[in-house]
């Protein structure tokens, strides 16, 4: 039944991409050891990030993660008779040894095409799972691996046509991992079956063909639909989303008890009535991550709205303060109050 | 008495605006206590002088400052195999983003800590300036400048050593400073050894939720906290230098951490003086409540041993041992300090201007002065510290953790003859004491 229910979401993400070319994903190179210099060596795309391998299913998900108002292009290669299984909650997809997950980010120009500026890779290799960053080069024919990461200023357009420049930063391959590190180890983040949604029935077959005992994922509401979900079920999708991948016991911030996974319980470890332990300046002042009620004396939201490197949450790919997304939070504290 | 009270605090002042006005130089001075005095000149010269043995067995990947120098030592740090040395070249490395660590064995290997600095200035991102999440890793002979957030921040980094390192925010105490300067966290087997840390908005060395530390031969100053363990386990505190702080060494234990029940932590043959300086951390944080001229200050812990330390010149006290003073909801945790032991330090000069709740009554209670050493009376006699010091120790007698200090009801502490047995001597594997031999 829940399945059936992910194909009401689908959603059109794939309109900008050209029409299916040839090129096919390189098995070889995903599971062999070792860093290509050029993202072309896999075969995900054809000469352009706009021409994905029919190979590769695209997705997208119903809460994403917040990076600097980028446009994201999500795609999953299965290898052949892969088998992937679905876990509790919402749904955590786990992948066989020769997956690679590909995510395309960039900025639409004045005329609303998209420029894309770098592709990050996730490989499923024989001893785990390995992170490399790529970044498109000039004519945005190929993107070269950029293993200490990149940074660049761009331009872009806001909702309310206001523009914007951020410095655009590329993740060095620590960085990845930071992000991606459960218990010193990288996993995938984005694939929970419960977020995740499709541009079209077959691109969903394709995924689901390969999953074993099929679940019924609990589904992640949308953070920006008013309709589906109260204010704290989005906000929570959206702290899950932007936040748990480190802040869950085996994440890089573990230390803080500060959890916003299926692990937190009792209103301490999800932040209420928190008090802060190594925040340093990042308290802002406050006394408590969360303080119901009163959003304004909450430390998540003052890190939330800070461009401030020593005082920014989260801490990584984060130029620009996602104003939508505060404004959910602060909606939700105030509620609580 | 077997030193000259005022000759050694006279000699302290002089010895800490030697030190930190003239960081090369540094002249020989005495001190009456002879042992203190062998090894502050140790410390001296290790946290400053020392020249390091090469290391003859190692791949070194070297990175010299200059353009790029935030790729290129990002990418050696990434590239850099097992065994490898990292070698930074002389001079100012500016870096634009945080860098990190994640290989295993590894050696970053400055020119010395006035030589070679990371100058994180113009930091865009990241928390902290220097993150390492690897185990068996060595930082020494280099410098952090003015990051962020963190200094060098070190996570599930087993047999990590930090070795002649300088890490500083140098427009001194600032509350925008970073808040910690040296950072294990959540690490088994810890060695900081000859380091200099100034300026930070928490702690300048701070060890957290870890197991099996050691710092020593260190200086600290103009930190809120000079040194900190929290949420610690085992830990051998000894022969440093926390002077100009806000409080000179902290060992605490807070609530709803995934580590709790700090334990078994001796802090002696430290230098901690002139703790005077006022406290600038960010509000919401522990340390903000830290009064001005705090010595060392023991909070919600048991079995720390406080012993041959130089503890003077703190407005509020020498030693205080408190309880975990705020309101929580955490079952496992235990607010209240016990099996504290204080003996054979030099006291000089304490309470004169005491700047927690209810202090300046409690002062004016002893005729002006609050005594040198003070438990809050958590918990009640049981868990009260045994002091062997030869100065007024005193109980305030709020026995709840969460008491009015209005309500204290002071009551001097006997002065005990005997101490509790010694708490076991903190070992670390002979690679890591290798290094710094």
């Amino acid at each position: 039944m829940r399945l059936l229910a992910l194909t009401v979401l689908l959603l059109p993400v794939t309109a900008s991409l050209s029409a299916q070319n040839s090129v096919s994903v390189s098995n070889a190179a995903i599971m062999t050891d070792g860093s290509p210099p050029k993202l072309s060596a896999f075969g995900f795309f054809d000469g352009a990030a706009s021409r994905p391998s029919p190979g590769l299913i695209p997705y997208s998900l119903a809460t994403p993660l917040f990076s600097d108002y980028s446009e994201k292009q999500r795609f999953i290669y299965l290898p052949k008779g892969a088998k992937i299984s679905v876990g509790d909650g919402f749904g955590r997809v786990t992948f066989p040894v020769g997956t690679a997950i590909v995510k395309s980010f960039g900025y639409r120009d004045a005329q609303g095409k998209l420029k894309v500026i770098e592709t990050r890779v996730l490989l499923n290799r024989a001893n785990g799972w390995t992170a490399l960053p790529y970044v498109w080069n000039a004519d945005g024919s190929d993107a070269d691996l950029r293993i200490g990461g990149q940074r660049s200023n761009v331009t872009f357009t806001l909702a309310n046509g206001n523009t914007q420049q951020v410095s655009y930063a590329v993740p060095n391959k620590n960085q990845c991992k930071q992000c991606h590190s459960n218990a010193g180890q990288i996993e995938p983040i984005g694939p929970l079956l419960g977020n995740m949604r499709f541009p079209s029935p077959s691109d969903q077959q394709r995924f689901l063909a390969g999953v074993t005992s099929p679940k019924s994922p609990q589904i992640m509401p949308a953070w920006d639909d008013t309709k589906s979900a109260t204010v704290a079920q989005r906000a929570q999708s959206y702290l899950y989303v932007n936040c748990a991948h480190c802040h869950r016991p085996a994440g890089s911030a573990s230390n803080s008890g500060l959890f916003f996974d299926e692990t937190a319980i009792g209103p301490a470890a999800q932040g209420i009535g928190k008090r802060p332990v190594a925040a340093g300046r990042g308290s802002g002042g406050f006394d408590f991550v969360i303080a119901p009620g009163k959003p304004e004396q909450s430390i998540l939201l003052h890190r939330l709205e800070s461009l401030d490197p020593g005082v920014a949450m989260p801490e990584l790919g984060r130029a620009s303060v996602h104003t939508e997304g505060a404004d959910l939070l602060r909606q939700w504290i105030k509620e609580m109050g | 008495m077997d030193f000259n009270r005022r000759a050694l605090i006279d000699r302290l002042r002089w010895f800490a605006l030697s030190a930190l006005n003239y960081p090369i130089g540094f002249p020989v001075f005495l001190l009456h206590h002879r042992r203190m005095e062998k090894r502050l000149t140790a410390i001296i010269a290790a946290a400053l002088f020392a020249v390091s043995p090469p290391h003859l067995l190692a791949k070194t990947i070297s990175v010299d400052a200059g353009d790029g120098a935030q790729e290129r030592l990002q990418e050696a740090l990434i590239l850099a195999e097992p065994g490898d040395v990292v070698q930074l070249g002389k001079g100012k490395f500016i870096l634009t983003d945080g860098l990190s660590l994640d290989v295993n064995k590894v050696t970053v290997k400055g020119q010395g800590a006035q030589e070679t600095v990371l100058d994180f200035t113009a930091q865009a991102g990241a928390g902290e300036g220097l993150l390492v999440t690897s185990d068996d890793v060595v930082l020494r002979d280099f410098a952090v400048e003015n990051s962020k957030g963190d200094g060098i921040k070190s996570k599930g980094a087993d047999r990590i050593v930090f070795h002649k390192l300088r890490v500083e925010w140098t427009g001194g105490p600032k509350e925008t400073n970073g808040a910690y300067g040296i950072y294990p966290v959540e690490s088994q087997d810890i060695l900081i050894d000859s380091v200099i840390v100034r300026g930070a908005s928490d702690a300048g060395i701070y060890v957290g939720q870890s197991r099996n530390i050691i710092v020593r031969s260190s200086i600290a100053y103009d930190n809120v906290a000079g040194i900190e363990i929290e949420n610690s386990i085992d830990a051998d505190v000894y022969d440093n230098i926390a002077t100009r702080n806000t409080g000179g060494i902290l060992i605490f234990d807070l609530p709803n951490l995934p580590q709790m029940g700090g334990r078994n932590v001796r802090v002696f043959e430290n230098i901690v003086v002139n703790n005077m300086t006022p406290n600038f951390a960010p509000k919401g944080n522990i340390v903000a409540s830290v009064p001005t001229g705090t010595g060392v200050m023991v909070m919600a812990n048991r079995n720390v041993h406080i012993f041959d330390n130089v503890i003077g010149e703190h407005g509020t006290a020498n030693v205080m041992i408190v309880a975990y003073p705020l309101k929580h909801t955490d079952p496992k945790y235990d607010p209240i300090p016990s099996a504290v032991a204080i003996w054979d330090n030099q006291h000089t000069r304490a309470g004169w201007a005491p700047e927690m709740p209810g202090g300046k009554q409690l002062a004016a209670a002893f005729g002006g002065n609050m005594p040198p050493i003070f438990w809050t009376g958590a918990g009640g006699p049981a868990n009260a510290p045994v002091v062997g010091d030869k100065v007024m120790a005193i109980s305030l007698g709020l026995t709840e953790a969460l008491a009015d200090p209005s309500s204290a009801q002071p009551a001097p502490l006997a002065i005990s003859k005997t101490m509790p047995a010694a708490l076991p001597v903190i070992i670390l594997p002979k690679e890591m004491e290798a290094v710094v031999q």
